[in-house]
């Protein structure tokens, strides 16, 4: 019984990890090549959740709603980027952390006036809700498998873009010298739009993996987005590599500790006190971790020395 | 040298108006019979307090910190866990919280100035987040419901009581003043030179033999016990605490105040909490879904006037001189 719990406890870290590393991806992604502290990533995934939902319950097709949903948010990130966010990469850090703080109000309401009731909440597809059997007769959520599934294919997908094509090539030479490759003849301005793009398409699609879990409401964003700002501090900001593996250690960390912390502490004190002690410090687990790791590497796990 | 002087002045009859206003705000709330308006300029004080410490880290020391919220919430809820084992007196109430928000400060300070830029956003911003979630879960001190607080501080004198709302009113204003005046003194001694040499030029500084993080973690402490007065006031002002006070949009709003009014000026602060307050209350009025004009708004003031209204004042109308 035990192990059953742990293994499918594990297993929902992992994919609480991979959507960690769907935000963390475009996050690390923007701030390493665009220099740019993105607060908003947050209400895209916001809105990746009310569009897809809000598509998915007309058309009552899953798979349409990715298809339209993602696009369409990635485009509405476009527009912030090219009407706001584009003149602040010059500006100081706290420019942008002001004015993406103003993003954030602005989207909160109007996802509260286009979606006056409390939150959308949305059923899972049909064709994946049922559970499979697994090892140790654990009956596992088909769905979230496939987001699991879904975080292993962006992340070979990303490591495609990254390490192999061209764009890749500019996106890692942008991380590492952003006026060398402007002085190259890039069109920087074009670049980091598609980057911002691409960013805001992964947030978008978590937002709507995630839609039939968590059901979608205004706001969380902002629980989410501050847990990928640790991820990304753990991995080392501007490292996709790193985001994937920190994602995955705080999913798993954050996970197994509100499950297991209070048994993990009986071994050490009084039950009772294991017990009473357990929520608290399991809520603090993942910020604890993120300070061990900073300690000893104050630029993360995977970061460059150079920032 | 007559721009400078003019600027003085608009700066004069600035400080004068918005210190004024404080002054005579309960004044004011008794002519017009709204009582009401004595808790809100309260209030209005408390985040100012809060804003002149949030000051001297972001304005003079350069350090972006998007966790100051927190230093409020430990000084709320040490009014506020002494009030619920019945203890009321005011000294040592406050005597504690400045112990614990020093020790919390010097803490989380010197995991988060080990890092910097956007490390030390993200940082100081999660480790308030984690208070903020261990005071959620503590189910003992009322979890996300929070505490109320039956009984305000109590100075062990019958010459002066929180009760009252005007001698309440007339206390938190005096602190603002001496929180204004301690920055004051502080900017312009030794170490607030060496803190604004920090931001300017860390280098230089570290070449010229100090010690940096030292002193920018000495300034992260004075800005954390600042923050906490507010959050006792705050405690007494509304006889409740909860996790909102501590919440992540609080500190972003404390920066905003910063900027609003303008970084690294004294007063810039107090002007920014007031002129924030009264945004907030111009705007509601038209919807009730004010933050679709704050949020485009706030984002425009970044956008076209960095320097905040401090800033405005600098500007040299044509003409005119």
């Amino acid at each position: 019984m035990e192990w059953a719990l742990l293994i499918e406890q594990t297993l929902n870290g992992l994919q609480f990890g991979m959507l960690l590393f769907l935000l963390a991806a475009g996050l690390t992604l923007t701030f390493g090549i665009m220099d740019l502290v993105n607060l908003a990533h947050g209400s895209m995934y916001m809105l990746g959740a009310f569009v897809g939902a809000t598509i998915f319950l007309w058309t009552g097709s899953f798979i349409l709603a990715i298809l339209l949903a993602v696009p369409l948010v990635a485009g509405i990130g476009i527009i912030v980027e090219i009407s706001t966010l584009r003149t602040l990469y010059q500006r100081h850090h706290l420019d942008q952390v002001l004015a993406t703080f103003g993003l954030i109000l602005l989207f909160n309401e109007l996802v509260q006036v286009v979606w006056p009731l409390d939150g959308l909440s949305v059923p899972f597809p049909d064709y994946l809700n049922f559970t499979v059997p697994l090892l140790f007769g654990i009956e596992y959520s088909v769905y979230r498998l496939m987001i699991i599934g879904a975080g292993i294919i962006v992340a070979i997908g990303m490591y495609i873009l990254v390490a192999k094509t061209r764009l890749g090539m500019l996106i890692r030479a942008g991380a590492a010298d952003r006026t060398m490759i402007y002085a190259l003849g890039t069109n920087i301005r074009l670049l980091f739009t598609l980057v911002f793009g691409l960013g805001t398409a992964l947030g978008a699609l978590a937002g709507i993996l995630m839609a039939p879990i968590l059901g979608a409401n205004s706001g969380m964003g902002e629980q989410i987005i501050i847990i990928a700002f640790v991820v990304i501090v753990i991995g080392g900001i501007g490292s996709v590599r790193g985001s994937l593996i920190a994602a995955l250690i705080t999913g798993l960390i954050d996970t197994l500790g509100r499950s297991f912390l209070d048994v993990l502490l009986a071994i050490f004190i009084p039950v009772n006190a294991a017990e009473a002690a357990a929520p608290a410090i399991s809520s603090m687990l993942i910020y604890i971790f993120m300070t061990c790791v900073l300690f000893f590497k104050p630029q993360g796990l995977f970061g460059s020395q150079t920032r | 040298m007559r721009l400078l002087n003019s600027l003085q002045k608009r700066r004069t009859i600035l400080a004068c108006l918005v210190i004024g206003t404080c002054a005579l705000a309960p004044i004011a709330a008794g002519i017009l019979d709204q009582p009401y308006y004595i808790n809100l300029f309260s209030r209005l004080m408390i985040w100012a307090i809060a804003a002149i410490s949030l000051n001297l880290i972001l304005g003079y020391g350069g350090m972006i910190s998007f966790g100051h919220s927190l230093y409020l919430g430990i000084g709320a809820y040490t009014v506020g866990i002494f009030a619920y084992y019945d203890i009321y007196n005011f000294y040592l109430q406050l005597v504690t919280a400045i112990a614990v928000a020093a020790f919390i400060a010097l803490i989380f300070g010197g995991i988060s100035l080990r890092t910097r830029g956007v490390y030390f956003i993200m940082i100081t911003m999660a480790l308030t987040q984690m208070v903020y979630f261990l005071s959620i879960s503590i189910e003992e001190y009322g979890s996300d419901d929070g505490l109320i607080i039956y009984d305000r501080s109590d100075f062990g004198t019958n010459l002066i009581s929180m009760d009252n709302p005007i001698q309440r009113y007339y206390l938190i204003f005096l602190v603002m003043i001496a929180c204004l005046y301690f920055s004051h003194r502080l900017i312009r001694s030794r170490f607030g030179y060496v803190i604004r040499g920090t931001k300017s030029n860390e280098t230089r500084m570290e070449v010229l033999g100090y010690s940096t993080f030292r002193y920018r973690l000495v300034c992260f402490v004075i800005a954390g016990v600042m923050c906490a007065l507010g959050g006792v006031l705050s405690a007494n002002v509304e006889k409740f605490v909860s996790p909102d006070i501590m919440h992540w949009t609080r500190s972003g709003e404390l920066i905003f105040m910063v900027v609003l009014g303008g970084m690294a000026s004294i007063l810039g602060p107090v002007t920014g909490a007031l002129v924030f307050w009264l945004l907030s209350e111009f705007f509601s009025r038209i919807t009730e879904h004010w933050h679709l004009i704050f949020g485009p708004f706030l984002i425009l003031v970044v956008l076209l006037s960095p320097r905040g209204i401090d800033g405005l004042l600098s500007i040299k109308r044509s003409g005119n001189e």
